[in-house]
């Protein structure tokens, strides 16, 4: 769990993505594999809420939840795809979504905060 | 605090239908109460006065900035209870014992209730103490052998506790419900009591519409309210929302408890629910437990609010 937060706090230090922005192609002189961590996007918890309730990121994204409250809280997936510990002040949780389809997720300890991921195919 | 002084007459006369003798009034406590006497029955052994703790929302292993010391604020409340004369008779913990579950904590808070003093402590779960495991390790500690998920019953000197478990069906999206399996059990628990038996319910989320955007609300628990309506006396003890309220409706009292750990806000106050930072000095004074004082023949318990201040 402790390696999960430390890969999630390292992938932090890269710049966010905001997932309604199409990120830049890459440069022609990049190497063409990018490595799946560099897309992301981050979904902030604040004030017992999911900043963007409904995210959608390609197959293949990490998406990074980080905690602002004081209050702990959870990133459940409602069908058991996903599921984070508690999530302490500025702890963050990710997952990688690889099959297309529609995630739904709330918090374990506060039920009426909910979000979704919509995932669709990598080529689109 | 509020002290029901007012002499329930009807349920003295089922009262006194169902014992089939009478009453005879004695004084106790200070206070006039009626003492069911006749053949045998349990009902007719009760009558004595007594009290007892509700502490609530301890969190332990909560290092917010709302009260970096949650461990300490505890000890504090445990000190508040060690000094209560008449000694209580027991604990009642309406739930939120650990802060998310953090390791340790349940240890931490049942041995240090034990070194209270009084016979046993009496819990019930908050979504904190379940929510990662589904509840296996709460039930496995303090619910081993109860009839169902958690909920239990049990009876002192003539009142009649239930306790409820409303914190197991979270589900996306949806308040906290009791659930029918604990409804039903609910209802036969209920079925064989006179109306005149004194009735304290307790358990973690308002059984009441506290305030639903925020989830202070049971879903279901109109239902449970419903079997509980036809009791003279019915007191409702809630944690959850770590703040004292109280209403009343008909001969239902309703009281939620502070929390030993961090305030909230009042309901609907701020952009949501959850731990509010007030200045350092002014945190134990929002910090407390509670001692409810049973008389027989008040309709309504007597509730002392005992601030860490």
């Amino acid at each position: 769990m402790k390696a999960l937060l430390a890969a999630a706090a390292l992938w932090l230090a890269w710049p966010a993505v905001a997932p309604a922005q199409t990120p830049a192609p890459p440069p022609a002189q990049m190497p063409a594999q990018v490595p799946a961590q560099m897309e992301g996007a981050q979904v902030e918890i604040r004030a017992h809420a999911f900043s963007a309730p409904t995210v959608t990121v390609k197959a293949g994204t990490t998406v990074t939840w980080i905690n602002h409250d004081d209050d702990t809280h959870t990133v459940t997936s409602t069908v058991n795809a996903f599921r984070s510990p508690g999530l302490d002040t500025d702890e963050t949780f990710s997952y990688t979504f690889t099959t297309p389809g529609t995630y739904e997720y709330y918090c374990s300890l506060h039920p009426l905060m909910t979000g979704k991921v919509i995932v669709t195919p990598e080529r689109s | 605090m509020s002290d029901g002084h007012e002499v329930d007459r009807r349920g003295f006369l089922q009262c006194m239908a169902w014992t089939g003798t009478g009453l005879l009034w004695s004084v106790v406590g200070g206070v006039p109460a009626s003492r069911a006497f006749g053949p045998g029955r349990a009902e007719a052994q009760s009558g004595a006065s007594f009290s007892f703790v509700q502490i609530s929302d301890t969190h332990i292993g909560f290092k917010g900035a709302a009260n970096p010391d949650a461990l300490g604020t505890f000890e504090a409340a445990i000190a508040r209870i060690k000094v209560l004369d008449p000694k209580p008779a027991f604990l009642i913990h309406t739930g939120d014992i650990t802060h998310a579950q953090k390791p340790g904590a349940f240890d931490t808070v049942s041995e240090a209730l034990k070194g209270v003093g009084v016979e046993r402590t009496f819990y019930v779960p908050g979504e904190n103490d379940v929510f990662a495991d589904g509840g296996t390790e709460y039930l496995n500690r303090f619910a081993v052998g109860g009839p169902g998920r958690g909920w239990q019953t049990f009876d002192y000197r003539g009142v009649h506790f239930v306790g409820l478990v409303n914190v197991l069906n979270f589900k996306a999206g949806k308040l906290g419900s009791l659930g029918p399996e604990q409804l039903e059990w609910l209802e036969r628990d209920l079925a064989p009591l006179p109306s005149s038996t004194p009735v304290v319910v307790f358990a973690h989320v308002p059984l009441w519409a506290v305030y639903p955007e925020w989830g202070w609300v049971t879903e279901d628990g109109a239902q449970a309210l419903g079997y509980l309506k036809r009791f003279g006396s019915v007191t409702v003890l809630n944690g959850h929302i770590h703040q004292i309220m109280q209403k009343v409706e008909g001969n239902v009292t309703f009281h939620t408890a502070r929390s030993t750990a961090f305030p909230q806000p009042a309901p609907g106050v701020g952009p949501g629910p959850g731990p509010i930072k007030v200045p350092v000095e002014e945190l134990r004074g929002v910090l407390g437990v509670r001692e409810v004082r049973y008389a027989p023949g008040q309709s309504r318990l007597a509730v002392v609010e005992t601030s860490l201040a």
